[in-house]
């Protein structure tokens, strides 16, 4: 318990400790639609984005959220614009927009050099170096972005199973897709200075992928996805106090860790279900791919009476 | 006389690419009718210019009168192809059914006692209650057709436009599935289909819209099915035997002029 208890002595600590909480917890909340409308690669452009318009804000001399807001939003839109006569597919719209945004910032990091320093905690992200400001844009993204999750479920659910059939029975997907992309971003920009750029695809995608493997309910999967990235968060940063290495990094790594657990159990409970559906009826073994309960009753029966011509036989 | 559909001159397509052109067609209200044409003949561009999904380059599209982007949420129910379904996406049969609900106010998540009541008496009804719970991939493909009926029924709407049901499933699943479909067209719903099999359309519908960049016919089965009719909509040689009363269509090129093995 002390080794628990000992880190939160320190207010670096618990700063990083509340960021990486609220940062995995809405991570793994807007991760499960990233993965599941295919837009895990946007969300890894839309990272680099906001880098180049945090960059280009504070050298305009806006807030460093503003230019990174503003510039993550453009991309956005952009891209939506240049995919939709469908002649540029969406890996190539962000592959041009994205990068080209991210050179941006580059470029203008390489020409100023007296700031370089303070953008690699938005590259690599710094959890230790969070502040109170920083604290409270986290959580005001994630209130934000559970409160518009919970009432937009069900149009946001619809849009993300069948875009053409929610449009058809009256959901004006446009408006949802525009409002997702508007939380992914802002979510993008709150992660950026605790995963860094180079991680947030990481954090965005690993709880969703996990809780996928852990459940074929929808509702469910969201509330796994958000648990698990809270999870990750808080173990991650304690994890990184105790081996004293890089806590984007860690958390990232312990996610990843996660997953593989949970393929590893999945895989085993799979091979152990096929072996206890395997069935042999005359000789012949088959398999049933699910637990049907009353196939199992069928076979019982069957088996008892197979077993029963067996001993009139024999008599 | 009133029209649950009406074309008027519409002509659509895609960029450089005018798939109809000046198309005027009626489908009156709680007709059951079928559209059959060749692949690539703008079937389904045809189906998506009635849902309001696809845009006109002309012409304009009613249906019960109302023009179709001013059709209130819920009067049109949709049925896609389930090969554009992604199956592996983690929804159940029950999260399937309420999605047709999602256009009512209700903002909450859940559903309620009325919503469940109504899906659990419908899904009674098309004979999937017993799937409720289970993964879509778990289920048979007539189950996957009735999930998908059920949501585009859910409502209780006016129009049911149905995106090639018969496809991907065995001939038992295929002749439940357009019973099924002629029970709820009994009840007044005006259906619209796609398809390409001609002897589930030639035995269960009552009109055909035969189709291919355009109207070539339309009518019931036994004035739609001659040879010709059939030999201008698909092309190639057609040949229609009839028999007790029902239609048999075959192909009458032979195989081995219609490949090339050398």
């Amino acid at each position: 318990m002390e080794f628990l208890l000992e880190p939160l002595g320190y207010e670096f600590f618990r700063h990083g400790l509340l960021a990486a909480l609220m940062v995995g917890a809405l991570c793994g909340l807007v991760g499960v639609y990233v993965i599941l409308r295919g837009m895990s690669y946007v969300g890894h452009g839309l990272s680099h984005a906001a880098f180049g318009g945090a960059v280009v804000g504070f050298t305009l001399n806006f807030n460093f959220y503003a230019g990174a807001a503003a510039m993550g939003l453009l991309a956005a839109l952009l891209i939506n614009r240049i995919t939709k006569n469908g002649k540029i597919k969406s890996d190539a719209a962000i592959g041009i927009v994205t990068t080209a945004m991210f050179a941006l910032g580059v470029v203008i990091i390489s020409q100023v050099r007296t700031f370089t320093q303070s953008f690699e905690a938005a590259l690599f992200g710094n959890i230790l170096g969070i502040t109170s400001k920083d604290l409270l844009v986290i959580g005001l993204v994630t209130a934000s972005t559970m409160i518009a999750m919970f009432f937009m479920y069900r149009p946001l659910l619809f849009s993300t199973f069948d875009n053409e059939a929610a449009r058809v029975f009256g959901i004006r997907t446009g408006i949802v897709q525009l409002t997702f992309s508007l939380l992914l971003t802002l979510s993008i920009i709150a992660s950026m200075n605790v995963v860094g750029v180079t991680m947030i695809a990481a954090t965005l995608i690993t709880p969703a992928v996990t809780a996928r493997m852990m459940t074929d309910r929808f509702s469910r999967m969201l509330i796994y996805s958000f648990i698990i990235g809270a999870i990750t968060g808080v173990a991650g940063m304690y994890l990184s106090y105790i081996f004293n290495a890089a806590s984007g990094a860690t958390i990232v790594l312990f996610g990843a860790l996660l997953f593989c657990l949970t393929a590893a159990i999945k895989f085993i409970r799979e091979k152990f279900m096929l072996r206890a559906n395997l069935h042999r009826h005359g000789g012949l073994m088959h398999f049933h791919p699910h637990d049907e309960g009353h196939i199992s009753r069928d076979h019982e029966r069957e088996s008892s009476s197979e077993s029963g011509e067996v001993a009139q036989k024999a008599k | 006389m009133k029209y649950a559909i009406s074309l008027n001159n519409v002509t659509a397509g895609y960029e450089r690419n005018v798939v109809f052109r000046h198309l005027s067609l009626e489908i009156s209200t709680g007709q059951f009718a079928g559209i059959v044409g060749p692949t690539g003949c703008g079937k389904t561009t045809l189906l998506k210019t009635i849902l309001g999904t696809h845009p006109v380059f002309s012409g304009n599209v009613l249906l019960n009168g109302c023009s179709v982007d001013r059709v209130q949420p819920g009067t049109i129910g949709y049925v896609p192809q389930l090969g554009s379904v992604d199956w592996s996406f983690p929804v159940t049969v029950e999260e399937v059914i309420m999605m047709g609900l999602y256009t009512d106010k209700r903002i909450w998540p859940w559903a309620g006692r009325g919503e469940r009541e109504r899906i659990h008496a419908l899904a009674h009804r098309l004979g999937i209650y017993d799937c409720l719970h289970h993964h879509i991939v778990h289920t048979s493909g007539g189950q996957r057709q009735r999930a998908f009926l059920a949501r585009a029924l859910i409502n209780s709407p006016k129009l049911l436009i149905l995106d090639e049901p018969t496809s991907g499933v065995d001939i038992k699943t295929q002749h439940e599935v357009l019973h099924l479909l002629g029970d709820i067209s009994n009840e007044g719903i005006t259906i619209l289909l796609t398809t390409h099999d001609l002897n589930a359309v030639a035995s269960h519908l009552p009109w055909v819209i035969c189709f291919n960049n355009g109207l070539v016919a339309q009518g019931q089965p036994h004035d739609i099915f001659t040879n010709e009719i059939l030999t201008r909509t698909y092309g190639g040689d057609i040949v229609i035997i009839k028999h007790d009363g029902h239609f048999l269509i075959a192909n009458n090129t032979p195989l081995h002029l219609t490949r090339n093995y050398s």
